[in-house]
Formats: structure tokens, sequence, C-alpha cells
């Protein structure tokens, strides 16, 4: 949790979403805490597999429908191409501020030490093997295995 | 501005131990704040990161944040990590003499 002086030394984000920006924040939290010399893990769960998904972790996509923040009619944004284009507009907005593209995002994060895990209840109702994510996750593991991993620290759900 | 005394050279501190006044620097200093931080002995990589810390400071005014300065110094991510094990930014830029990088990424 955290020693005497109040700081907080050990994380375990959780990224269960699919989306652009429903992947970031996480890898900006479990990026952060390695950081700051706190221990970090990432378990990433439902949708949130994506982002360690072989297949699929470049082309991780930013939400143009059902997403009010970006301030875009419901009937634009489901317009064929618009997540596309959006997204490529987000990233390279992210890449003239120093950040990176998903998969290497995720690949910083797990050569900055932090453990990264795959949720086998996701895993098995997708059909996804280890060898269907990337190496840099360890294995995947049950919720029971996660809050093992997590214990002593803060939780982060996003 | 809270004041200490390392390796016999006087250095204004702010509240987390970083120098604000990157010019009272000197490698014994360098060297004493790192022993604080559990780095027993300085290697030429451990010099090359603290160099590019504060070679950036000077140019920019900032040190970077853990992903530029991979780039900038040359030195990879895991390597960052196992020589600065409590952040690669915060203990270079603290044992650099400058303030605390501010990046988030």
């Amino acid at each position: 949790m955290s020693n005497g002086s109040g700081r907080i030394e050990k994380v375990s984000v959780v990224i269960s979403k699919g989306s652009l920006e429903g992947i970031y924040p996480g890898l900006i939290m479990a990026n952060g805490a390695r950081a700051e010399g706190m221990e970090a893990n990432v378990f990433f769960t439902f949708f949130g597999l994506d982002a360690v998904h072989r297949a699929r972790h470049e082309h991780i996509k930013l939400a143009t429908v059902g997403n009010p923040g970006l301030h875009l009619a419901t009937w634009a944004g489901g317009l064929p191409g618009v997540s596309s284009v959006m997204t490529h507009y987000m990233a390279q907005k992210m890449e003239h501020l120093d950040i990176p593209p998903i998969p290497e995002m995720v690949e910083m994060i797990a050569q900055s030490g932090a453990g990264l895990y795959g949720c086998k209840a996701s895993a098995d109702l997708f059909g996804l093997e280890k060898s269907d994510l990337i190496d840099e996750v360890r294995d995947i593991i049950t919720v029971g295995e996660f809050y093992e991993a997590a214990a002593g620290g803060q939780i982060i759900f996003t | 501005m809270p004041m200490t005394t390392l390796a016999g050279t006087d250095v204004d501190v702010d509240a987390e131990g970083f120098l604000t006044d990157a010019s009272q620097w000197n490698e014994d200093v360098a060297a004493e704040i790192a022993r604080a931080e559990g780095i027993e002995e300085l290697t030429d990589r451990h010099w090359l990161v603290v160099q590019v810390m504060r070679r950036e400071f000077a140019e920019k005014g900032t040190g970077p944040a853990v992903r530029a300065l991979g780039k900038i110094s040359g030195v990879g991510i895991a390597e960052l990590y196992h020589l600065f094990p409590k952040g690669p930014a915060k203990m270079a830029a603290k044992i650099a003499g400058i303030p605390k990088p501010r990046g988030c990424i």
C-alpha cells in the first residue's frame, strides 16, 4: 500500500476497454508508476486484451460513436472511415507530445519491469491462448491470481 | 529554501532533495546524492545518463522524462531502470542536480 511516509509503493492497473481512449489512461498510469519507482502490474481484461493482442494491438481505434466527449454528432461518428481519421489525427497529436503508439508504450512498460498479465476469464470467452498475445505478457491468470499479485498495493480499474 | 551540505558543498534543495540551483552541483555532490538514493558507485553508464540530463537541462530548461531520456542517451528503457531502480528520469535528475522532470511519459 504505502510506507510510513504515505507514499504509494505499488499499483496494479486493470485495463478493461478496447478503445484508444479506454487503453491509454491505464498505460499512462502504469508507466508513470514505474517512472516514480513504484512496483506496477497491468491486468488486461475483456476488450482491454486487444492492447496486447498480436493481431490487434496496432489497430486500436478511437470510439467515435457513443463518445460525447468527442463533441461530434453521433450520426457523423458512424460514417465509414471517421473512426480511422479521428484515430490518425489523435495519433499525430500524441506523437507531437512524445506519447508513443500503443504497441511501443506496452513494450516500454514491460521493459520498465512492470508485470503484464492477461485475464483468464476473458481469454476463455474470446477463445484466446497465450500465443495470441504479445511476448511481453507474462501469463494468463485468474482473477484470484491477480489479487495475489496485487497484494499490498493499490488497484486502479480503468 | 532549505540548504544542506553535500560532499562539503553548500547546496539549496527543494522539499524532495532536488538541487534548486544547478550551478552548485559538482561530481562529488552527485556521488553523495547517488549514495543516499542507494547507488553505491556511479558507473560510466550512470554518468552518461547524468550528463545527458545536465545537457538537456542547460539547453531546454528541463530534463527529459523516461522515454525521451532513453532516446537521447541511447540507453534502453530496461537498462535505465536497472541503473536507476527508483525511476530513471527522477533519480538521474536528482543526481544531476537539476529539477525533477515533469513529463508524464
